[in-house]
């Protein structure tokens, strides 16, 4: 055919009754096939750079023995999809274990985090006493870090290293979150406030009354925050605790998989799956809470990074 | 952020909502001189006894204590701490029974070479990641915002911000599945019959490998920022522009750009200020792969000098220096965005 593509594509708008693409501006050109072509490509490879390895490493884990020894240990789509090496991970407890040490400190971690940025952000948010000298303390908490030995002298002193709490409390309060949530109450208008006031509210009913309800979708987005951060965390685990019964996720999936230290003691099974879908189911477990997840929040996300970015 | 200036605006211009200020009217009685607080309006208020705002404030007060107490018990407390930095800090002594050593552990930094291989590493990996990783967002955006399908364009953005949320962790992991040694790549090289190429494990190429994977989980997200600077370029600029004959790249020059200009300055010296902080995580984890040549950075250097290796003072000295220098370019850059026009982070307090 000698149409080009947008010629082919103008005929079938104007089948359906438009002579134009309604979604371009009148006053933009349509763009050349080859400019087109191009972005395509970005757009498409961009897409397969995150796709593919996701995809990747979720088929390897679910290959079965015969198809990953052809393929020399890595497949793109398994033929005879298998679970096994999902059954020999969850046969023992260590999994289990790191998924529990990992779910309690998200869950614990986001809902103390979410209380000391919510009552520090409303505090500071009104023109109270001390406001503004316990608002530069916090945003020089930006300038400069305490460092890591430090900390860990810190840590040590309240007696938390080798305890779940050592993962939980430094990570409690982040000053970025604090200026988004601050941003969000200073705008809420004060004509909401003084009436709470006129009918009689405390300060602390006010705030659980008439400021908490009005910011559902900011605390939303800080709590999402929080949860991320603390699932994340590798490294604090890797410094302050030593108690194997303790690591979470992220830190066996880095001993098993980055490090490719060997399964067999923490397993224990005698016939093993290859240890790459072991690996790999490791990772999909790891990465899977995540994936399951985002398609809910990301909208979320969108709109609280806006709001911090551009007020704050 | 612009916390300082809005607060003081705020206690200026805005009507306080709390109500133990009241308004005193006497008709003939003139304004208070200067000093005395006024309310927007420039009527006189009643000046408060600190006893009677404690006693007001009270509620609020409370509130703040959970949050002080974590600043201080986590930050402030252990900024202190960095007294260690001066000291021969033995773990069995304590901060009280170690010796006074003054600047003994600068000068052994000084002489050390792992201190100099870090700082070199450092400054290498952030100035690939100044040329590589901050255009990519922007170009990034540029081409979403480009595109007409509101559809392609909501799904795109919410592929590329996915890899943000994903661990150091799993992005080793999964950029070892792909360049690794035994990964997808080798080993489609190896069944055709060519060698394998070391991406994960050469030193020298490392620089360019870390920036790929900082590009790979990060530019997504950084490009929001872009993107909501250029939705809020007018568009009416565009149209006129057009009208007056200018095509796609001559509006992209004219318009598109210079309406960036303000949060590219801005984010380019904040980076720039930043400097030292190039990441932590992602050269832990690949350490051993590449060795600490090529991998090593001053927070790592301080993890494996101080934690691992026992000296503590040094690793101490080591982290001090870093966050003052940090803190000294990010005061800098402020500085220069200000002279430059553009609101830093922290503004000058105004009145």
């Amino acid at each position: 055919m000698a149409t080009t593509l947008h010629e082919r594509r103008s005929a079938k708008r104007r089948s359906k009754g438009l002579s134009y693409n309604p979604n371009r501006p009148v006053w933009k050109e349509p763009a050349s096939p080859f400019y087109n072509s191009i972005k395509g490509l970005i757009i498409g490879g961009i897409t397969l750079s995150i796709v593919l390895p996701i995809l990747l490493v979720v088929s390897t884990s679910l290959a079965d023995d015969k198809q990953l020894l052809a393929a020399g240990g890595f497949v793109l789509w398994p033929t005879h999809p298998t679970l096994a090496a999902y059954q020999t991970i969850f046969s023992s407890d260590f999994m289990f274990r790191a998924l529990g040490v990992s779910a309690f400190i998200t869950a614990v971690g986001t809902v103390l985090a979410l209380f000391i940025t919510i009552t520090m952000a409303y505090a500071t948010s009104r023109p109270v006493m001390f406001g503004r000298p316990v608002l530069l303390l916090v945003l020089f908490t930006l300038l400069f870090a305490p460092g890591l030995i430090p900390m860990f002298l810190m840590v040590k002193q309240l007696g938390l290293l080798n305890t779940v709490w050592s993962l939980i409390l430094p990570g409690t309060f982040a000053a970025f979150n604090f200026v988004v949530m601050r941003s969000f109450f200073m705008n809420i208008p004060t004509e909401l406030i003084e009436a709470a006031r006129i009918d009689g509210a405390s300060d602390f009913m006010i705030l659980r009354k008439v400021v908490l309800p009005l910011s559902k979708a900011v605390i939303a987005v800080v709590g999402l925050f929080y949860a991320v951060g603390f699932w994340n965390a590798f490294f604090n685990a890797m410094l302050y605790i030593n108690d194997q019964t303790l690591y979470p996720v992220q830190l066996v999936l880095r001993n098993f998989v980055v490090q490719g230290g060997s399964m067999a003691d923490t397993i224990g099974v005698a016939t093993t799956p290859p240890p790459q879908s072991l690996q790999m189911a490791i990772v999909v477990i790891a990465l899977l809470p995540i994936l399951v997840v985002y398609p809910f929040l990301q909208k979320h996300f969108n709109k609280g990074v806006i709001t911090g970015a551009i007020k704050g | 952020m612009s916390q300082i200036q809005q607060e003081s605006a705020r206690e200026q211009a805005v009507a306080d909502d709390r109500p133990s200020e009241a308004r005193v009217t006497k008709g003939l009685r003139r304004a208070k001189p200067a000093g005395k607080v006024l309310s927007h309006d420039g009527l006189p208020v009643r000046k408060i006894s600190w006893k009677t705002r404690l006693r007001r404030d009270r509620q609020m007060l409370l509130m703040m204590i959970p949050g002080v107490l974590f600043l201080a018990l986590f930050f402030y407390i252990p900024i202190l701490g960095n007294v260690i930095a001066f000291q021969d800090y033995q773990p069995f002594l304590g901060i009280t029974g170690s010796d006074w050593v003054g600047l003994q552990n600068f000068v052994d930094l000084y002489f050390n070479p792992d201190f100099w291989v870090a700082l070199r590493n450092t400054i290498v990996l952030a100035l690939w990641q100044l040329l590589l990783f901050f255009p990519v967002p922007l170009g990034l955006a540029l081409i979403v915002d480009s595109l007409i399908s509101t559809k392609i364009r909501r799904w795109f953005q919410s592929l590329v911000y996915l890899p943000h949320f994903l661990s150091w962790v799993l992005v080793i992991a999964l950029f070892q599945q792909v360049l690794g040694g035994a990964g997808l790549v080798n080993n489609t090289l190896r069944d055709m019959g060519m060698g394998t190429i070391p991406f994960m494990t050469n030193p020298d190429t490392f620089p360019l490998l870390a920036t790929i994977q900082l590009v790979w989980k990060d530019a997504g997200w950084a490009m929001i920022i872009f993107l909501a600077s250029l939705a809020a370029i007018d568009g009416s600029l565009y149209e006129a522009a057009a009208a007056d004959g200018a095509g796609r790249w001559r509006r992209m020059w004219h318009i598109t750009l210079p309406g960036l200009r303000s949060i590219i300055v801005l984010l380019l010296i904040l980076r720039i200020g930043d400097i030292l902080s190039v990441g932590f995580e992602q050269f832990l984890l690949q350490h051993d792969a590449v060795g600490p040549g090529a991998a090593e950075v001053l927070d790592t250097f301080t993890y494996f000098a101080g934690v691992v290796g026992g000296g503590w003072s040094m690793g101490a000295a080591a982290g001090l220096a870093k966050g003052v220098v940090g803190a000294l370019l990010i005061f800098a850059a402020n500085k220069v965005a200000h002279r430059m026009g553009e609101p830093g982070i922290f503004q000058k307090k105004v009145g």
